[in-house]
């Protein structure tokens, strides 16, 4: 699995900028030489700082996470849109970060096509609302839904595989979806795209920049803004991301998550306690889909577009990278990991290509000195006495 | 009261042309510790994954029948609901605990099926409208009985891969014990353990039986198996070649054949060789 995981985010990279990658690969090799003959003369102290560092780094956790949620629901305040879309853009991939992370991080399941449910979310809203007329939030649970079916259906025929096979076919799924959507022109209009989605609402207000009867800015008697629409869409994205984490949380310390995370550790254990191990890779499957199918038409009713090239395998590979580097099944790791690369890509704006040298360095250097993820360890769900963090070495990553 | 349990006839299992089992028959009764002994290869591990529905069997047919009358044909059930419905437990050869969640957690991984009713087809529970955490409370009393029994209430909120050896072999009998099996499946319980820790197992395995659970154990301890064995059933090459209590299996030639193999040796009593 680790293998793997690793082929998708090099992938990813070398498919986006191949020249950037190679002096990134180059620089990283004698990066590597140099960091190897440093560690030879002082390896045990390096293990025992990293341990160190590691304790420290969960100890802070604890302030990290309100502090991220309060500055996540500060963003508005400075009023300018180009933060507001940068924020927009994070907690979107936050929020399929953490959906990923049930099948990946919590089951173990290494899904190489997530982006096939987003694309399904985005599509159901796109053609819902055009064909119907319904609006955003009566599509949602719908896009959600028939996105967890689809993961139902992709869960079936790959129960029976594991790691690397089911990596694969999962990869396989997701293009085979952006394929039917680019071929089937009758419903999805093609590679053309569908355009004038529906726009969100708040009880039926709607957020047209100029204003004018029946919008929020007239009925609040606010000056007409496009900010407004960005708000608003900001703090959408911030509730289904928080609700994709509070279902997770809660999930965890029921019996369906405590199975799955059984099923991380050892699958045959699992059946000879009873667990019907098809039934809970499907939940998983499919708690995952319903939630990247939410993002998907979030995304669709953002863009009020939708085209088949949005949903292109780098997005699967963005997503997977964002949970591999924040730590398999952490919450926090997720949301820092996305905020580190989507976040952190922008920054670096300015350096144009070799940005994504910037970037590739910054994942390289992650894989080094956390190798199991920003967050690593789990946090038991229950206990007699306290809790007391479990140590990454322990935690199995999972073999599907 | 030692009524028949477990009846397992003419179980066959061949692994391309190699008949891994060979029509095998045997009985295991209510209330009794059954051990299945043999040398290495005999096939006792592959009878138990027949039994236990990890592999489907060539041929034969194995039969539980519950206290109450209720009989399951073992080997058409799928695995996971050998050890739902017909509740029969197992531990591995090679120790399968949840090595990255606490002990307390792998106690209530194995109770998945009771506290799964418990939450309303999960949703219910993540709105927290169920009656799980009245079942969750009382699993976790559950879990804390037997953590008692095992001497490892201390070690609770530990992770299971943090015990030592002979710890998570306890600690495996007791995760198998808590789905309430009717029977419970030891595969080479006592491998690995140190003489003190083998008495132990011993007193937990007779506690278990006075606890009205029947027991089948694979071992190579002959001190764990002939003290606590209520019968013996003795493999060589997946065929039965001995059946009865410790006293007769240990007076049986052919059980001594097996064992110390017979052949031109000197070593080999007289009337063997007559014979």
């Amino acid at each position: 699995m680790k293998s793997a995981l690793r082929d998708a985010v090099l992938s990813a990279l070398v498919a986006l900028r191949p020249v950037p990658v190679a002096i990134a690969v180059a620089a990283v090799f004698v990066g590597r030489l140099l960091l190897l003959a440093w560690r030879g003369r002082s390896r045990a102290a390096a293990r025992h700082a990293n341990r160190a560092f590691a304790e420290r780094l969960t100890q802070a956790g604890k302030y990290v996470a309100p502090l991220l949620l309060i500055v996540a629901l500060a963003v508005p305040l400075s009023g300018d849109r180009y933060y507001l879309h940068l924020g927009i853009l994070v907690m979107t991939y936050v929020m399929l970060g953490w959906g990923l992370n049930i099948v990946v991080g919590l089951a173990g399941l290494l899904d190489l096509g997530y982006v096939a449910f987003y694309a399904v979310g985005a599509y159901s809203y796109a053609i819902i609302s055009t064909t119907y007329g319904l609006g955003f939030w009566t599509c949602l649970p719908i896009a959600g839904i028939l996105a967890a079916i689809w993961g139902i259906m992709l869960g079936f025929p790959v129960l029976r595989l594991r790691g690397d096979y089911l990596a694969i076919v999962t990869l396989a799924f997701g293009e085979i979806i952006r394929i039917v959507i680019t071929n089937w022109v009758s419903l999805t209009n093609g590679p053309n795209g569908i355009s004038g989605i529906p726009r969100p609402t708040l009880f039926g207000l709607k957020f047209t920049p100029a204003g004018g009867p029946g919008s929020f800015s007239d009925f609040f008697h606010l000056p007409p803004s496009p900010t407004w629409r960005a708000v608003y869409l900001y703090y959408v994205i911030l509730v289904l991301a928080l609700l994709t984490n509070w279902v997770t949380l809660r999930l965890r310390r029921l019996p369906l998550g405590r199975a799955w995370e059984a099923l991380r550790e050892d699958e045959v254990a699992c059946r000879s306690l009873g667990i019907n191990v098809t039934v809970t890779k499907l939940t998983a499957f499919a708690i995952g889909a319903l939630f990247g199918g939410f993002a998907g038409a979030f995304f669709a009713t953002r863009q009020a577009f939708v085209s088949p090239e949005s949903f292109t395998f780098i997005e699967s590979a963005i997503v997977l990278s964002i949970v591999v580097l924040g730590g398999l099944g952490s919450q926090l790791g997720v949301a820092l990991a996305a905020l580190v690369m989507i976040g952190g890509f922008e920054v670096f704006r300015a350096l144009a290509d070799y940005r994504m040298l910037v970037f590739g360095a910054a994942l390289v250097l992650i894989m080094v000195l956390r190798p199991r993820g920003l967050v690593a360890g789990r946090t038991p769900t229950v206990a007699l006495g306290r809790k007391r963090e479990i140590s990454a070495e322990l935690v199995a990553q999972g073999r599907g | 009261m030692a009524d028949e349990l477990l009846e397992v006839t003419d179980l066959t299992m061949r692994f391309g042309g190699l008949r891994a089992v060979d029509a095998l028959s045997f009985v295991a009764r209510r209330g009794e510790i059954t051990a299945v002994i043999g040398p290495n290869g005999a096939g006792k591990t592959t009878v138990f994954n027949c039994i236990t529905g990890f592999y489907r069997p060539t041929g034969g047919g194995v039969l539980l029948t519950h206290a109450d009358g209720a009989r399951f044909a073992l080997q058409r059930l799928p695995g996971h609901r050998i050890a739902r419905r017909a509740r029969v437990a197992r531990t591995f050869q090679n120790i399968r605990l949840f090595a990255g969640m606490t002990v307390l957690e792998n106690l209530l991984v194995a109770q998945h099926n009771t506290l799964m009713a418990a939450t309303g087809f999960g949703i219910l529970a993540v709105l927290g409208l169920s009656r799980y955490p009245v079942a969750e409370r009382q699993a976790i009393e559950r879990a804390r009985e037997w953590l008692d029994a095992i001497g490892l209430t201390e070690r609770a909120d530990d992770p299971a891969g943090a015990l030592p050896y002979g710890a998570q072999r306890r600690l495996e009998i007791a995760r198998a014990m808590c789905i309430d099996p009717v029977l419970l499946c030891l595969d080479e319980p006592a491998a690995g353990l140190n003489p003190r820790e083998s008495d132990e197992l011993n007193r937990l395995l007779l506690r278990i039986r006075a606890d009205g659970c029947s027991i089948l154990l694979i071992e190579h301890d002959m001190g764990v198996v002939m003290r606590i064995s209520d019968h013996i059933i003795v493999l060589d090459h997946g065929r039965k070649i001995s059946d009865g209590t410790p006293e007769q299996v240990r007076a049986d030639p052919h059980v001594i054949a097996a064992y110390l193999g017979e052949g031109d040796e000197d070593e080999v009593p007289a009337e063997e060789v007559v014979a």
